[in-house]
C-alpha cells in the first residue's frame, strides 16, 4: 500500500464538507425561491450597501488599533528576559479559553451607562466637576450601543490574535543581525525600521488578516455591544438564516461578495509581503 | 535606557490590564449576592450552589465536552493519517490539497457556518423526502451534523502541526525499521509516531480548543435540538445572562489556569535541569 493513500479519506472529507458546501452558496446566490436562475439577490443588495461600508469601517478601525497596540507589545515583550515571556504568553493566550460572548457581555457591564465606569466615576464627583467646568449637563458617559462599543469590543476579542504572529516572528530574529547593523554603526531608530520592522512584516500580515477577517464578519459583539444600532454584514447574514426575515438566497449572496471582497483585501495586502516569506498563522 | 524599559513594563502591564478587566468583573459577579452584574450586594456562593442544579447549563457543558472530545479524537486520527498521506505526495497534488486544506481556517467563521448549515439542510432534506419516507426516518439537525461540522474545522490544525514534524524526521529510520523485518504499521507505531507525538498532541490540544471556543459554527449547524454552552449563553444575552454562567467560567478558568500553571512549571525546571546537566558536562570536559 503506498502510503499517500492514508490522505484518501480527509480528501473526501474536504470534497463533501468544503467544496461542496461553498458550491452550494454559490449556487444559493443565483436562485431563488421558484429554483430559477436569477440576479435578483445581487441586485436586492445594493440597498444594504451601507452595512457592507459600516463594517469594513469598523473592521478597519478595529485592526488599525490592534496593530497599533500590538506591535509595540511585542516588540517590548520580545525584550523581556525568558521567564517573563512565558508568563506574557500564557497571560495573552488565557482569555482565549473564556468563551468571547461573556467577555463581551462583561464589557456591557462596564460600559453600561448604570456601569461601572459611570457608576465610579458618579461617586468621585467626576460628572459634577465636568459639568460644571464645560457647562454640560451629565449623568454619565453614553458608551454602550455606540459604535466605539463595537470598535473597543473587537480590540479585545481580537488582540491577542495579533500580538500572537507579530511577537513569534520578532522573537525569532536572529540578535546577530542586529548587532552586526549596529557594528556598522546603526543607531536604534536606524535598527527599528531597517532591520527588525522590514524582518517582522510577515508577522504583520498574518496578524491583519487574523484580525480583519473575523472582525468585518462578527455578528453578536455588535449585536452585544452595538445595541443593534449598527447592523454589521455578520448581522444582516445570520438575520437571513435565523429569524424573521428568513431568506438563504439573499444569505447566500451576501456571504458570496463578503468572501470575494476580503480574498482580494488579503492578496493586496499579501502584495506588500511578497519576498518576505510566506505569512504563518501561528 | 532604564527609564525606556520602565516605560515598555508599564505598557505591557496596561495591556494586560485591558484584557483582564472583563475576566475580573466576570469573576467577581459570580460571588454577588443577587442578579445585578452592575452593583455590588454582598458575597455569596449560591450561584455555585444553583449552577450544579441546572439541568439546562450543565447539560449544553455535557454536549460541549462530547463533541469537543469525539470531534478531537477523529480528527486527530484522520488528520495524522492524512498529513502522512501529504506528505508521501508529489509536490503539486500537496499544494493544491494545502490550498484547500487551509479555507476553512482563513474563511470567516460565519461563511463556514453558513455554507455547511446549506449542506446540511439541503441533503438531509432530499434524504428525508426520498429514502426517509421509505423508511419512515426523518432526520434533522442536531449532535450529529454539529460534530461533522467540528471535525471540517478541526483538521486543518491537526494538519499543520503534524506536517513540520514529518519534515523535521529522517526518512532514514523508518526503512530501516522496515529493512530490518518490521510490518510497515509497526515501523510507523513503533518508529514514526514517537517522532511526530509532540505535533500529534499538539494538533490534538489545538482541535479541542477550537471546538470548545466556536460559537458562530455551531450556532448554524446544530440545528434547534442541541446545545453547546456558549450556544446557551448567546440565548441568554438577548434576555439576561444569570450569574450561573459565571459561576462555571469561573471554575473553567481555574481548571486551565492550574492546568496551564501545572505544564509550565514541569517545562520550565525540566529546561533548567537540562541547562544543568550540560553545564556539568561542560565542566568536567
Amino acid at each position: 500500500m503506498k502510503k499517500k493513500y492514508l490522505a484518501v479519506p480527509y480528501v473526501v472529507w474536504m470534497a463533501v464538507f468544503v467544496i461542496v458546501p461553498l458550491v452550494l452558496v454559490l449556487l444559493y446566490a443565483l436562485g431563488s425561491r421558484d429554483g430559477s436562475f436569477t440576479l435578483d439577490n445581487f441586485r436586492t443588495m445594493t440597498q444594504y450597501w451601507g452595512v457592507f461600508a459600516s463594517s469594513f469601517q469598523l473592521a478597519l478601525i478595529a485592526t488599525a488599533v490592534c496593530l497599533l497596540i500590538g506591535y509595540p507589545v511585542s516588540y517590548w515583550l520580545s525584550r523581556e528576559g525568558p521567564g517573563i515571556k512565558r508568563i506574557a504568553m500564557i497571560a495573552i493566550m488565557l482569555p482565549m479559553w473564556m468563551n468571547f460572548l461573556l467577555r463581551t457581555y462583561a464589557w456591557m457591564s462596564i460600559l453600561e451607562n448604570t456601569g461601572i465606569i459611570n457608576t465610579v466615576l458618579g461617586n468621585l464627583g467626576f460628572f459634577e466637576l465636568f459639568n460644571g467646568v464645560f457647562g454640560t449637563n451629565l449623568k454619565y458617559f453614553p458608551m454602550i450601543n455606540t459604535p466605539g462599543a463595537v470598535v473597543l469590543g473587537m480590540v479585545y476579542n481580537y488582540l491577542p490574535f495579533m500580538i500572537l504572529p507579530i511577537y513569534t516572528v520578532i522573537d525569532k530574529i536572529d540578535p546577530k543581525v542586529i548587532e552586526a547593523a549596529e557594528d556598522l554603526g546603526a543607531n536604534s531608530i536606524q535598527v527599528f525600521w531597517k532591520i527588525i520592522f522590514p524582518l517582522s512584516l510577515p508577522g504583520v500580515l498574518s496578524g491583519v488578516a487574523m484580525v480583519f477577517i473575523p472582525a468585518v464578519s462578527t455578528f453578536a459583539i455588535s449585536k452585544l455591544l452595538g445595541g443593534g444600532m449598527t447592523m454589521l454584514l455578520g448581522d444582516l447574514i445570520e438575520m437571513q438564516f435565523y429569524g424573521s426575515a428568513y431568506n438563504p438566497y439573499l444569505g447566500s449572496a451576501i456571504s458570496l461578495v463578503m468572501m470575494v471582497i476580503v480574498l482580494i483585501c488579503m492578496t493586496i495586502i499579501n502584495r506588500f509581503g511578497e519576498g518576505e516569506g510566506e505569512a504563518m498563522y501561528f | 535606557m532604564k527609564k525606556n524599559h520602565l516605560l515598555e513594563r508599564l505598557g505591557l502591564l496596561l495591556t494586560m490590564l485591558f484584557l483582564y478587566a472583563p475576566i475580573a468583573v466576570l469573576i467577581t459577579f459570580s460571588f454577588n449576592g443577587s442578579k445585578s452584574r452592575t452593583l455590588w450586594t454582598g458575597f455569596s456562593l449560591k450561584w455555585y450552589t444553583e449552577l450544579f442544579g441546572d439541568k439546562r447549563i450543565l447539560s449544553a457543558l455535557a454536549t460541549t465536552l462530547e463533541v469537543s472530545v469525539l470531534a478531537m479524537v477523529i480528527s486527530t486520527i484522520l488528520g495524522t493519517a492524512a498529513a502522512i498521506g501529504f506528505f508521501n505526495m508529489k509536490k503539486k497534488p500537496r499544494a493544491i490539497l494545502m490550498a484547500i486544506n487551509n479555507i476553512p481556517m482563513t474563511n470567516a467563521d460565519i461563511i463556514t457556518g453558513v455554507s455547511l448549515m446549506l449542506l446540511f439542510v439541503f441533503s438531509l432534506g432530499a434524504f428525508n423526502a426520498t429514502l426517509g419516507s421509505v423508511l419512515g426516518v426523518e432526520l434533522k439537525l442536531g449532535f450529529g451534523t454539529l460534530l461533522l461540522a467540528h471535525v471540517t474545522f478541526d483538521i486543518p490544525y491537526v494538519i499543520l502541526s503534524v506536517l513540520p514534524k514529518l519534515n523535521q524526521c529522517d526518512p532514514n529510520i523508518e526503512e530501516a525499521a522496515e529493512d530490518l523485518g518490521a510490518t510497515p504499521w509497526q515501523a510507523f507505531v513503533k518508529v514514526v509516531l514517537p517522532e511526530i507525538q509532540p505535533g500529534v498532541v499538539n494538533g490534538a490540544i489545538m482541535a479541542f480548543t477550537m471546538s470548545i471556543d466556536d460559537f458562530v459554527i455551531s450556532y448554524f449547524t446544530a440545528g434547534s435540538g442541541c446545545s453547546t454552552l456558549a450556544m446557551e449563553i448567546y440565548s441568554m444575552t438577548r434576555k439576561r445572562i444569570s450569574p450561573e454562567i459565571n459561576a462555571l467560567s469561573t471554575l473553567m478558568f481555574v481548571v486551565v489556569l492550574t492546568l496551564l500553571a501545572v505544564v509550565n512549571i514541569r517545562s520550565a525546571r525540566e529546561e533548567k535541569a537540562a541547562q544543568k546537566r550540560e553545564a556539568t558536562l561542560k565542566r568536567k570536559n
